[in-house]
């Protein structure tokens, strides 16, 4: 460059900085932002609406969706998680009113000792109200509570052309099933009510069972789905034809049991190194994790949080998957369709790439709650790939075929890569979600699947 | 200026010293305040909170009861104004009598540059982080006093321990609170009553998002449970939070005033 033009370029006003540090949980893709604007209080949201340019913000809650469907590339995102006050809770019928930052722990830790839970929990508590709304998240109760957005009663929605709308099954319905499962693009939540679920403690009677076929894994869920209230079951990609995984299924407890104290557990420092996390020492883990539980097989009383919450006792365990991050895939397959279970896992067995923890569930019936709510009925599965550039995403590609295929899924809150074509046929009816969408408001996910309808 | 008495509910087993059970909290809105009443409320203190906004008290209120305060109760006041100070003391001694923790939070911390060019900007600061802060804590140690028990803490900062070229209005302004409180300590020494200088590092709060680096500094949280735990004990008079700050400001202090004045930061 000469040194006149140099000159000249110093001159022009500069550009306002990228904020960087926002990632999602998968730290894939590494996005910059615009400005991270962090309001306090809910009555500083409508100037935050007001002032901002058509499809310039998004909602922010903890950071754990996987992919880009919480990041704003290039633009601004409104971090919520200062809006975490609890407004208003019945203590009779276990109704709570709470600000959307309001974390799921902190529910949990304020609730659970006076004898409230969650109706429906992912699997990590570190998640806002705004986000399990906005995602409408399932459990592993999704087979007779349905999804997060089903305990829903009432949402206030800041909106930046009509001011606050409070949106129920009576006002505004139509506002409401768009807000659940509307991955933050209709508005920023003000606050939401929510039916917590009557429990006797903190503790869960649960039962381990080992299984070496997907009709086995089908056989127990079928049969646990009328007795137990959680089932779940976690299945070792990498082991191809001898196909093996543990089936976890349990209830509450009826006693109350004695107090849990939820550890604080150790925490990664930093990315590990990417070599760390090859097929072998995935695969000598996977062979460790089943012989341990195979060897736990039968029932035990355990707290709540080792049972709903593993991987939250090793905080920010994404870091493990070094610095160019993970990707994480879940799909779900209608049971009529289990060939196509059976080859998308032997394609990921076949790659090598396959990871621990691949999680295994069967979605009941009932039809979720919001337009573009991923829940459906069949079988889902999610597994995390270490980002390895073109191969992975080429695999992952080729997993979608079989997806489409079949008439499946994918998870929007997990994806970070999909086309708008496995979009298209994930949510065939998502042009009926776009009229509202806060003209404010996009994101670096819909952009991508949509073209920035 | 309402009142959620829950009085009658269990708590939760922590206990609470008796020094600690009715804690008046000036500055209740301020990020710093927000996680001390949290913590304060799971212990099953009783809170008075003082701040501007009455519709963000009301908030406040309802979440904290939830959370397990015996009581609070809300007094909606400009602190910056000392006009308003008699009624707010007035307040607490009738509505919300035996209290015995005043825990001073609010501040403002405006951009250094526009406290240079800006003489308005300059004297506000002073007067929200001194001259008001000084005036409030005169009545309220008055009262103190006389009833012989009790504890004063106010939230100054580090950057008060030394001037720097890039915040020493707000700096001026907190050091000259810490020299303050370090003698009201020591005259309410006699009465029993302890007074407790706490000095935060940067605190990712609402009031430092404008700073660069900002996602760096201390969670709130952390920083809270320091100033619940040092409120709870006898010790110390002078607070650090996080704790390597007392090891890295007795480092700042010790700097040469020639070498000093070439530092940029």
């Amino acid at each position: 460059m000469s040194g006149q033009s140099a000159a000249a370029l110093r001159k022009q006003p500069a550009a306002p900085p990228l904020v960087k540090r926002v990632f999602s949980w998968g730290r894939y893709p590494k996005t910059a932002h615009q400005h991270v604007h962090k309001p306090a209080w809910n009555d500083q949201v409508p100037e935050i609406l007001q002032s901002a340019a058509p499809g310039s913000l998004l909602p922010y809650g903890l950071g754990r969706s996987y992919g880009d469907s919480c990041l704003n590339g290039g633009r601004e995102l409104i971090d919520c998680h200062r809006l975490n006050r609890i407004l208003g809770f019945d203590e009779s019928t276990g109704m709570l009113r709470c600000e959307g930052g309001v974390s799921l722990a902190d529910i949990i830790n304020v609730f659970l000792p006076k004898g409230w839970f969650l109706p429906v929990t992912p699997g990590t508590r570190f998640v806002t109200v705004g986000g399990a709304i906005a995602n409408d998240v399932h459990g592993k109760n999704h087979h007779c509570a349905g999804t997060f957005g089903a305990h829903v009663r009432q949402i206030g929605l800041h909106r930046s052309n009509d001011g606050l709308v409070v949106c129920s099954t009576q006002e505004n319905p139509d506002m409401l099933r768009a807000t659940v499962g509307g991955l933050g693009l209709t508005g920023v939540i003000a606050w939401a009510d929510i039916q917590l679920k009557r429990v006797a403690g903190p503790w869960i009677d649960v039962e381990v069972i080992p299984f070496h076929s997907l009709n086995s894994f089908l056989d127990l869920s079928r049969e646990s789905d009328g007795r137990f209230e959680y089932t779940v079951a976690w299945l070792d990609c990498f082991a191809g034809k001898n196909l093996r995984g543990i089936f976890f299924r349990g209830n509450h407890a009826v006693e109350a049991g004695g107090k849990v104290q939820p550890k604080r557990g150790p925490k990664l420092p930093f990315a590990l190194p990417g070599w760390m996390l090859n097929r072998y020492s995935v695969k000598a883990f996977n062979a460790a994790y089943y012989r341990i539980h195979a060897a736990r097989k039968g029932a035990a009383v355990v707290p709540y949080d080792s049972f709903f919450y593993p991987l939250d006792s090793v905080r920010q365990w994404n870091l493990l998957y070094g610095r160019q991050g993970f990707l994480q895939y879940q799909c779900v397959i209608p049971e009529t369709k289990l060939d196509a279970f059976g080859e998308l896992l032997d394609r990921i067995a076949i790659s090598g790439m396959g990871s621990f923890l691949g999680v295994l569930k069967q979605f009941g019936s009932a039809p979720s709650a919001g337009m573009l709510s991923f829940p459906r009925p069949g079988l889902t599965i999610a597994l995390d790939f270490a980002m390895r550039g073109e191969r992975t995403l080429k695999l992952m590609q080729s997993l979608d075929d079989i997806v489409q295929q079949s008439g499946g899924a994918l998870y929007p809150a997990k994806d970070a890569r999909m086309s708008p074509a496995m979009f298209e046929a994930s949510f065939p009816h998502w042009r009926s979600f776009v009229p509202y969408i806060d003209p404010k408001m996009s994101s670096s996910f819909w952009r991508r699947v949509t073209g920035g309808a | 200026m309402t009142i959620t008495d829950n009085s009658n509910t269990t708590r939760p087993s922590a206990t609470v010293l008796p020094a600690m059970k009715k804690v008046v909290i000036l500055g209740a809105t301020s990020g710093i305040a927000q996680d001390v009443q949290r913590q304060l409320a799971y212990r099953g203190c009783e809170l008075l909170l003082v701040a501007r906004s009455s519709q963000r008290l009301a908030e406040l209120q309802a979440d904290l009861a939830i959370r397990g305060a015996r009581k609070v109760v809300t007094y909606s006041a400009n602190l910056s104004s000392i006009q308003q100070h008699a009624a707010i003391l007035d307040f607490a001694r009738h509505s919300f009598p035996g209290y015995d923790t005043v825990l001073l939070a609010y501040g403002s911390m405006h951009d250094q540059k526009d406290a240079e060019s800006s003489i308005d900007v300059l004297l506000e600061e002073l007067q929200v982080n001194f001259v008001s802060a000084t005036a409030i804590l005169t009545l309220f140690a008055g009262d103190l006093e006389r009833r012989q028990n009790g504890c004063i803490a106010a939230i100054t900062s580090v950057a008060g321990d030394r001037g720097r070229r890039s915040n020493y209005v707000y700096g001026s302004a907190k050091g000259a609170l810490s020299l303050f409180l370090q003698g009201l300590r020591s005259r309410l020494h006699p009465a029993g009553v302890r007074v407790i200088t706490i000095k935060p590092g940067p605190v990712q709060t609402a009031m430092t998002d404008h700073l660069p680096n900002s996602s760096r500094f201390a969670d709130p949280e952390l920083v809270a449970g320091d100033i619940v735990r040092a409120l709870e004990r006898r010790s110390p008079d002078v607070l650090y939070t996080p704790k390597v700050w007392r090891y890295v400001m007795s480092v700042v202090r010790h700097i040469p005033e020639d070498v000093f004045k070439r530092l940029s930061f």
